[in-house]
């Protein structure tokens, strides 16, 4: 994963509360089997309306995407992330997002900026002021600039170590594979095991065919 | 001070606590994977040169966008197709077990795991799907994952996570008859918010909650994240003892006996403290339905749709005047007139028998709406196959209902399963968000008590609007 310190772009005001996943990417578009190619998918209900932010010409480089409260709710699909970092983006700013959402952004190196709703309200007002306005984040000093103004952002640590350093998961988890195995030990010996398979009967399942209009 | 029920299950898989502000490190009792979420997940092991460390606790079912219609034949749709191989292949390469189309045993991956008996009391089940708080409902921590953490899961069979917050939901009083599970949780929903749960896990206790059935137990549960949750649980009783009793993964003999002396731990300490807590009373609830865009827009049936002007806080007025354009309605209308093309029965939410059962019991004997289309999907093969033994297809079949084979369907329109531009559904899924069900779709979620009696009068309906209802619902 690429180090993030500061990040320099085009803010975005997304005026709209509780964009959910299926708003991010239709689900539709999840049936692709790769991690990138999803930069068409993003926001694809809205990107077919002109007046759509990102089909406006000062929006369409936008890197810092600053959205109403409950960013993200729904499903679980990380592809929302990849969606959003394919197009360009680098960091989303809200007042607060759905944990699951947040969760996947930090392991993609997506910035999820918490700044509270009266500093969006601000932002949203400099964006619009002056369309293509840039913003800088500060994952450092856990700061957001635009223009004269500078708010602060909240992160937790731990996320925000990781993304400053770049690191993967698994590989830091794996370095305490014998705290792994001496957990699996102690697992109680009824507790289910998908392997070998049990089942019920097998039963012959019939097709359902359309009902002639 | 005593500890929460969500507190112990999160001592019992501490692998490893984390220090200086790192997350815990917590251990996985069962991996549940579908084709839509782990195709990356797979990939990512395979470019580490990883194997799955637990084939043994991971399970693979296929059902995001399997067909439900012509299951024998090959999948008509070719990017689903290149999904449902990639799975079958990721799992053969890998050694996971897989249910696939035209199994006994293949389903919505939140019935499947429930009907094997491979969710019981006490666990930690994960899911690259945020509707696997579902299995919360057997006092098991139960969450959603994204794709990173599927490949972290099947990499390492544990999971860094940082402690959640507990939240008590307590749901006094008795149900009242006609309102349902769906009716407890999209009036929770509606009352804290789909942000409300953010960062909790909602214990669902009370009198109302001990009276519920598994299945319903696991409706309210499934929809935990649709109020923002992380999880949602709720302890184990006899009632869940008995619903896993018997199952093919369940324990037997001195197992069991040693299983439920364990489960019967599995409860909330009376002097444990809740970082919140919330009450609702069952006796006031009647059918809900929601009006919006999201599952925290719903209301009482007998209400009107709401007028943003009404509304003081300004994201919700805002919130509230998107999605009434959205849905084409008008401040005002009564819920009870709202028209109807389609009725979805199916989903995690309420794809499961006794779903199917209380709907064909208000449909039988009584004619389908004129021009309403009524698709029943049930959550897996084997609630099809249950329910063709008990007869209930054919009263599905008889009203004019389709009856399709098992996987997630409308619920999220991935498969054929959508609605049209502008198309309005009554669905028994769990949200209703723009283009959800299909690009231009509107939805409202219902019961299966509303669905049914929605599909016999062709307006949002309960069964005791309809006219011969029997005395006890009117």
């Amino acid at each position: 994963m690429e180090k993030f310190t500061t990040h320099t772009g085009v803010g975005v005001p997304l005026r709209r509360s509780n964009v959910d996943t299926d708003q991010i990417i239709p689900a539709v578009y999840l049936k692709r089997v790769t991690k990138t190619g999803f930069d068409d998918a993003l926001f694809a209900a809205w990107r077919g309306d002109s007046e759509f932010i990102l089909n406006q010409e000062a929006y369409k480089n936008g890197s810092v995407l600053v959205a109403g409260p409950d960013f993200g709710t729904g499903s679980s699909r990380e592809h929302a992330v990849w969606a959003l970092k394919d197009y360009g983006f680098k960091v989303v700013i809200a007042s607060r997002f759905a944990d699951i959402f947040r969760g996947n952004s930090g392991k993609q190196g997506l910035l999820a900026a918490v700044v509270s709703q009266e500093n969006v309200e601000l932002l949203w007002k400099l964006l619009d002021a002056e369309p293509g306005k840039e913003i800088t984040v500060s994952l450092e000093d856990r700061t957001v600039t635009c223009g004269e103004l500078t708010v602060p952002f909240e992160i937790d640590d731990y996320v925000r170590w990781r993304l400053m350093e770049g690191l993967d998961d698994i590989g830091l988890t794996l370095q305490h594979e014998e705290d792994i195995t001496a957990f699996e030990q102690t697992r109680a010996g009824w507790r289910p095991k998908t392997l070998p398979a049990k089942h019920l009967p097998s039963v012959e399942i019939e097709a359902a065919r359309p009902v002639e209009a | 001070m005593g500890t929460t029920l969500a507190e112990k299950l999160w001592e019992s898989h501490l692998v490893r606590k984390g220090e200086d502000g790192a997350p815990d490190l917590i251990y996985i009792d069962l991996h549940m994977c579908h084709e839509v979420t782990s195709p990356q997940a797979f990939e990512g092991l395979r470019l580490a040169g990883r194997p799955v460390r637990r084939p043994d606790l991971t399970i693979a079912t296929e059902d995001h966008n399997t067909p439900t219609l012509d299951i024998d034949l090959p999948i008509a749709d070719e990017t689903s197709r290149i999904q449902i191989n990639t799975l079958r292949s990721n799992a053969k390469e890998f050694g996971v077990r897989i249910h696939s189309l035209g199994d006994a045993d293949q389903g919505v991956v939140h019935v499947v795991g429930p009907q094997l008996g491979l969710t019981m009391p006490g666990m930690t089940v994960v899911c690259g799907d945020s509707h696997t708080s579902t299995h919360g409902a057997f006092g098991s921590l139960a969450f959603g994952i994204g794709t990173s953490e599927v490949e972290h899961v099947l990499a390492t069979q544990t999971l860094p996570l940082k402690p959640f917050k507990t939240m008590a939901i307590n749901v006094d009083g008795e149900l009242p008859e006609g309102s349902t599970a769906k009716d407890i949780i999209l009036a929770i929903i509606a009352k804290i918010g789909t942000g409300g749960g953010q960062g909790y896990v909602l214990e669902y206790r009370g009198d109302a909650i001990r009276a519920l059935s598994m299945e319903a137990r696991m409706t309210i549960c499934n929809m935990s994240i649709e109020a923002g949750a992380r999880a949602g649980i709720i302890a184990p009783d006899q009632t869940t003892f008995d619903y896993v009793h018997g199952r093919p993964h369940a324990p037997e003999g001195e197992d069991w006996d040693a299983a439920v002396a364990y489960w019967k731990t599995l409860v909330t300490d009376e002097d444990a403290v809740f970082d919140a807590e919330v009450t609702l009373n069952a006796a006031d609830l009647e059918p809900f339905v929601t009006w919006g865009t999201n599952p925290g827009q719903g209301l009482p049936l007998s209400a009107s749709v709401p007028d943003p002007e009404q509304i003081a806080d300004e994201v919700d007025r805002e919130a509230a005047a998107n999605a009434l354009e959205y849905m084409g309605l008008t401040p005002g209308t009564p819920l009870r007139e709202i028209a109807i093309d389609t009725v979805f029965l199916g989903s995690c939410t309420n794809g499961r028998i006794e779903d199917l059962r209380a709907a064909a019991e208000v449909i039988q004997g009584r004619t389908k709406a004129e021009g309403v289309r009524m698709l029943v999907v049930p959550g897996s093969a084997r609630v099809r196959l249950q329910a063709e033994a008990e007869g209930i297809d054919q009263i599905f079949k008889d009203f004019g209902a389709e009856w399709r084979n098992a996987g997630c369907s409308m619920c999220l329109g991935m498969n054929p399963d959508q609605l049209r531009p502008q198309e309005r559904s009554a669905s028994t899924s769990n949200r209703n968000f723009e283009g959800r069900q299909g690009k231009g779709g509107r939805t409202h979620l219902v019961s299966p008590l509303v669905a049914a009696a929605t599909a016999v009068r062709g307006t949002l309906s309960s069964p005791a609007d309809l006219v011969d209802a029997p005395a006890a619902l009117v």
